[in-house]
């Protein structure tokens, strides 16, 4: 199971004794078992920072999150994290790379490589078991990343726009590569982008949100068939709403 | 059977002397000026100077050094009197001082970098005492030394760490100021979570660099604090002891060659260590230009 609830929650940054930032203020959300969801919102709209509450990497100020009603209080292996950076230990190969989380809890190493075997398969990158990272172009990297958050079967995969630095074309294949893993592996998957188009293509459900503070806009829910085509009519009718909706956030100003 | 081996053997000494060639093919540049340098030496001292006792010639520290590797010295060890040449014993000597220091500089200036870099609090209280002692020169300490230690390889080994620590403390410190926030919570994520977890998994393999550059500045002023260690007299051996020894003999020519010795050895250790640590410890590295 991978269900999250997000109940009023609010996070602020207090600078000396001005009046405190509100990143995230009165933030209430479901997001289902299996679901694929993407926040899309200009930058300083607080998605990052759900996501990383999500993780358990920061914490709220008032108000909780829960997965399947257990209470996130810190970091756990239930919910894997791909960030926007580079975040692959250079120091560890591939293999060492994704072994890393199940030999942390506890698993033995040969059953963990056998396991890591598998994931590294699942990305495509079984010639580079034995590469380290600074053999890896950008999109590899990710590959990898995304098999070392998936070697600890977390319930929720959180994603802070792990495709940003990448070229176009390389992201077109990881995000089709990206739906088939979701497919197989039916998990939930928490999506940060500030792509349009990257939502339309991947969402299950696109939260908007707008900035100063951090606000869900609106919840959009997409019944578009897969597999998905990216320049499909309908795809093109709901960006042109989305990218409205923002220009108007951004100029709100 | 045998002539296999042989075939094996001549081949084996065939591609010695063809990778030594091309060595010296590549190196050329390298060994002319290093030839160069001592022929004009050469010149200079026989020619201009005219003086052995100002300065010795390249000549006459050769002739130096085939008179000495003749000589013994007795080497006592663990009730053992052994009768080994004498440059053999002043550089176990100096390897044991050297050792000493360097050896403790790592057990307690790795560990308290680490726990400076990675604990705000003790770093706090730490770097005040640090930044107050460390200004004073390694040499100023050797009355204190043979005082607490004594006239013995320790008081030598003593002066050493005094000048290896720094430099291993803040590398090491750095290198833990340094890591990579986005590590620290990728291994977070994973359920890496307890400081215990994330230096030994996290900190100290990324700060790994950092350390190994200190000890490599470390390596260099603990072995210039050699001479220093032995000038007063915690043995009768030791490279930087014969340099005084022999300035009160008037045997320039063997200060010299003792001042070479120093140079070589401490050139070999270096790239002893830029051999380990490049080539096993952070291969992970290659491909940086560092």
């Amino acid at each position: 199971m991978g269900k999250v609830t997000v109940k009023n929650l609010s996070r602020w940054f207090a600078k000396d004794k001005n009046e405190p930032t509100f990143a995230l203020e009165d933030i209430n959300l479901e997001i289902d078992d299996k679901e694929f969801v993407c926040f899309v919102g200009p930058s300083g709209c607080g998605k990052t920072t759900l996501l990383r509450i999500i993780s358990g990497l920061d914490m709220p100020n008032k108000g909780e999150v829960h997965l399947d009603g257990q209470k996130i209080v810190g970091p756990g292996p239930d919910r894997g994290m791909v960030f926007q950076e580079y975040s692959l230990f250079p120091w560890k190969t591939v293999i060492e790379n994704v072994i890393f989380g199940p030999l942390m809890g506890g698993v033995k190493k040969k059953d963990a490589v056998a396991e890591a075997e598998k994931y590294i398969e699942l990305v495509g990158l079984n010639k580079f078991r034995s590469s380290y990272p600074y053999e890896l172009s950008g999109g590899m990297k990710q590959r990898v990343a995304i098999a070392r958050a998936l070697a600890n079967e977390p319930s929720v995969l959180l994603m802070d726009e792990p495709f940003g630095a990448l070229d176009a074309q390389t992201r077109n294949i990881l995000q089709q590569e990206l739906l088939e893993i979701w497919k197989k592996k039916h998990i939930t998957i928490a999506f940060v982008t500030h792509s349009v188009d990257e939502a339309v293509f991947l969402a299950d459900k696109i939260v908007l949100m707008s900035a100063r503070p951090g606000k869900i806009k609106e919840i959009i829910k997409l019944d578009l068939p897969r597999p998905r085509e990216r320049t499909s009519h309908e795809a093109n009718i709901l960006r042109d709403r989305i990218l409205k909706t923002l220009i108007k956030e951004q100029t709100k100003e | 059977m045998i002539q296999e081996r042989l075939n094996i053997l001549r081949k084996k000494g065939i591609n010695l002397i063809s990778s030594l060639s091309s060595t010296v093919q590549y190196r050329s540049t390298e060994i002319i000026s290093i030839i160069a340098a001592v022929t004009i030496w050469q010149i200079i001292a026989v020619y201009i100077v005219q003086n052995k006792f100002f300065l010795p010639s390249f000549t006459d520290v050769l002739s130096a050094l085939i008179r000495i590797i003749e000589r013994d010295a007795r080497l006592a060890v663990m009730g053992l009197e052994l009768q080994l040449p004498v440059l053999f014993v002043d550089l176990l000597y100096s390897l044991l001082h050297f050792s000493i220091g360097l050896l403790s500089a790592l057990l307690i200036g790795i560990p308290l970098g680490m726990a400076m870099g990675w604990f705000r609090s003790i770093n706090r209280i730490v770097d005040p005492i640090i930044e107050v002692i460390r200004p004073i020169p390694p040499i100023a300490w050797i009355p204190f030394a043979i005082i607490w230690i004594g006239l013995n390889p320790f008081a030598a080994g003593f002066l050493i760490f005094v000048g290896a620590v720094f430099p291993i403390i803040i590398n090491t410190y750095t290198g833990f100021k340094s890591v990579s926030r986005v590590y620290v919570e990728a291994a977070k994520v994973l359920g890496c979570n307890t400081n215990k977890e994330l230096i030994r998994y996290v900190a100290l393999p990324s700060s790994l660099p950092s350390i190994a550059a200190g000890i490599r500045i470390a390596m260099g002023v603990g072995w210039m604090c050699l001479v220093a260690a032995e000038m007063f007299g915690v043995s009768r051996n030791g490279l930087g002891y014969k340099i005084w020894h022999h300035y009160y003999l008037h045997n320039m020519d063997l200060v010299l060659l003792y001042m070479l010795l120093l140079g070589f050895l401490g050139l070999c250790i270096d790239r002893l260590l830029r051999y380990y640590v490049d080539g096993k410890l952070l291969k992970w590295r290659k491909g940086e230009v560092i």
